[in-house]
């Protein structure tokens, strides 16, 4: 049998690859970037770099990111709430989950968007852990009745309650990590167990062009030491905050992505790190910063590219749209998007649910997602030689009544080979009429509340719940919440 | 005259074009030949950034432009401004602005964006830089003596600062000394509705007619 090819698109030649490489580290040798945090920079002191106290500038020798780039795993694995599901983050492989941290829901009821809500929080994590071809969850919304303060621990302790799926999530705070690595461990039964098995990503965004703040520098020293991935998140607007042309934007991109990177392995040598980002082709009428936009996952695709060359996991928002409501935009915006990354093999992709700039979320986008999320893992499945010979043997002593339906060919491979939409409209014109005329956003809608009520919550045991409760009370307590809101 | 309309002509002409030097070089000149500054700059100068004001509602000018034309602005008020300041020629500011971005946000784009716009369009623009606390723009107002406050987040998590500014005016009885306009990404009309903002500007120009507005309503005796 012939292997079957892996369907892949690079957009950079090598040599184009080693051009962007080599600037950026000439520009981190030569200008350096900005560290607010003074722990990050006490550790490029004791690592004999040049820092500037006043300015907080630190530059950054070849050899260090040499030193660091070998030090950084290329892969690394997610393991489940339960311990016992394995996720690699590396290689080809890919793995969608949610987009991050919208303030907002989109509320199909109404037909508008408002603050969420514990209860929509509880939703999004249930719906996630319902969607087959989403790999891991996200804490992809911000519950506004509690305290922003705890907004970072708070969304984690309900993703871990009602979703067995690994977790991409982040910090607020410099004080949010520590209740939260306790949730993630008290999850694992220790903090060693929980080096071994990682439950979850923390993303940290440095600041475009060249500057890692105080928050965001502490996140990357504390998840190293504690044996959490980082995911790095440059997020490089073209022509606002970073070059306007897109090789340009990507020097900038890998510089940034570097500099977080040498943070990481300086704190904890061998932490695994994902180099990640949220860039955007910068809207130079609206101010605005487009993910749909063709020139941004142009960006996406290609920085994933020199974070494969530079054999590091890699990881992109891609697969989701700018669009306020479901409407053909966010499909045709989300749906690209998501082909692509999948097709550029970016381990990590966030985005499925997320309309309006990564601003909000929509349960219904989310189940229309999932769907292209299966259209994207058929296509890297790839065209395969399932028999020998493929099929010439089936069209021996063929005539004018041959049909294909009652050969046992087609019963063996007609699932393996086709996979079934659980939303797009494929009826018959009468069909779709006699069904009341739907949209697609029409029958997400009915599934959210089939799945809603017919699934139960995915919720770890009675001890867990408790323990995972205790962190996060004590962690309001702290914070002026003196009652966590009632869960539904 | 017509030697002085050609003059006013290429002083527009600098700012559309967006040529800081020449621009600069004609605002010498103003100072040189002793113009009546107040006619060079509503002449010239603002007869230019109008213009661009038009190329921008036409679509042939984005943002590079518009930041780039404001940018030669500054140039220009900052030669003239000593002299208009020794002369006291009163009445040429449009309000004065304390502008900055939130505490915990350190992006300043957008801000920036909108400070060089007020400035252009003769504004005093007191900028506070970004990661500001709420008390330090409320400090800063009281003593520039400011019309209006205007604060910009870029990221969801920092919005919420917005609303402690509002707060913190509250609780320090200064809440009716200062209009407070809101911007930036996540930000929206039902936002700064809901803290109590004096109003939203979605983009730069929209925040600068926006500005005027509040500065006349805080003017007019009521």
């Amino acid at each position: 049998m012939i292997p079957v090819l892996r369907p892949k698109v690079e957009l950079l030649r090598p040599e184009l690859v080693d051009k962007i490489v080599g600037e950026a580290f000439g520009v981190l040798e030569r200008e350096g970037v900005f560290v607010e945090n003074a722990d990050a920079r006490a550790l490029f002191h004791g690592a004999g770099m040049a820092v500037e106290e006043a300015t907080h500038r630190v530059r950054i020798g070849r050899r260090l990111i040499e030193e660091s780039l070998a030090a950084a795993p290329a892969s690394f694995s997610l393991w489940d709430r339960t311990g016992t599901r394995e996720f690699t983050i590396g290689g080809d492989e890919v793995h969608f989950d949610p987009g991050s941290t919208a303030p907002r829901l989109f509320d199909s009821e109404t037909g508008r968007e408002r603050k969420g809500l514990t209860a929509d929080v509880v939703k999004i994590a249930r719906l996630t852990d319902a969607c087959e071809h989403i790999h891991f969850q996200s804490t992809a919304l911000i519950a506004s009745d509690v305290p922003p303060i705890v907004g970072d621990s708070y969304r984690l302790f309900l993703g871990l309650l009602y979703s067995a799926k690994p977790i991409v999530t982040g910090t607020f705070r410099v004080a949010g990590f520590a209740p939260m690595l306790d949730m993630l461990a008290a999850v694992r039964g220790g903090r060693e167990e929980l080096r071994r098995k990682p439950l979850a990503i923390f993303d940290a965004c440095p600041s475009p062009p060249l500057k890692w703040s105080d928050l965001t520098a502490q996140s990357l020293i504390d998840a190293a030491r504690a044996g959490v991935p980082s995911e790095l998140i440059s997020m490089s607007l073209t022509g606002a905050t970073a070059p306007v042309t897109l090789a340009g934007a990507l020097v900038q991109h890998t510089a940034e992505n570097l500099s977080g990177l040498v943070i990481c392995q300086l704190a904890r040598r061998g932490a695994p790190v994902v180099f990640g980002g949220s860039p955007a082709s910068f809207d130079m009428r609206k101010g605005t910063t487009p993910m749909g936009a063709v020139e941004t996952m142009m960006i996406d695709m290609a920085y994933a590219q020199i974070g494969k060359a530079l054999k590091l996991p890699t990881h992109a928002y891609m697969g989701l749209s700018d669009a306020k409501l479901l409407d053909a935009q966010s499909g045709f915006e989300t749906g690209i998007g998501a082909v692509l990354a999948a097709l550029a093999g970016i381990n990590v992709v966030s985005g499925p649910g997320m309309l309006d700039f990564e601003s909000t979320l929509s349960p219904e986008k989310l189940l229309i997602d999932d769907d292209i999320c299966a259209m994207a893992y058929r296509l890297l499945a790839g065209v395969a030689q399932r028999d020998e010979p493929i099929a010439e043997a089936l069209f021996a002593g063929i005539g004018p009544e041959t049909q294909f339906l009652t050969l046992p060919h087609t019963r063996t491979w007609y699932r393996a080979e086709h996979i079934r939409s659980a939303l797009a409209d494929r009826d018959t014109y009468d069909a779709w009429d006699a069904a009341g005329r739907t949209s697609i956003g029409d029958r997400a809608a009915e599934r959210v509340k089939t799945l809603l009520a017919t699934v139960p919550p995915n919720l770890p045991d009675a001890a867990l719940r408790r323990e995972l409760r205790g962190i996060m009370e004590a962690d309001g307590r702290r914070n002026g919440l003196e009652r966590l809101p009632d869960l539904p | 005259m017509d030697d002085l309309n050609a003059l006013y002509g290429r002083m527009a002409e600098a700012i559309v074009s967006g040529d800081a030097e020449a621009a600069a070089a004609l605002a010498r000149r103003a100072l040189a030949e002793k113009l009546d500054l107040p006619a060079a700059i509503e002449r010239g100068f603002i007869a230019g950034i109008r213009r661009v004001g038009e190329l921008w509602e036409n679509g042939e000018y984005f943002l590079p432009e518009l930041i780039t034309s404001a940018a030669c602005m500054k140039e220009a008020m900052a030669v003239l401004k000593p002299a208009l300041e020794a002369s006291a020629v009163a009445g040429l500011s449009r309000g004065r602005i304390v502008v900055g971005t939130i505490e915990g946000d350190i992006h300043d784009i957008g801000k920036n964006l909108v400070a060089s716009m007020l400035a252009a369009y003769g504004f005093d623009v007191v900028d506070l830089g970004a990661d500001v606390k709420p008390d330090r723009f409320i400090d800063a107002a009281v003593e520039a003596r400011a019309d209006l406050i205007g604060l910009s987040a870029l990221l969801t998590t920092t919005m919420l600062g917005q609303r402690r500014v509002i707060e913190r005016l509250r609780e320090r009885g200064l809440r009716d000394r200062f209009k407070v306009m809101v911007g930036g990404a996540p930000v929206s009309r039902a936002w700064a509705a809901e803290i109590g903002a004096d109003g939203y500007g979605e983009n730069a120009l929209a925040a600068v007619a926006l500005a005027g507005e509040l500065v006349a309503r805080g003017r007019r005796p009521s």
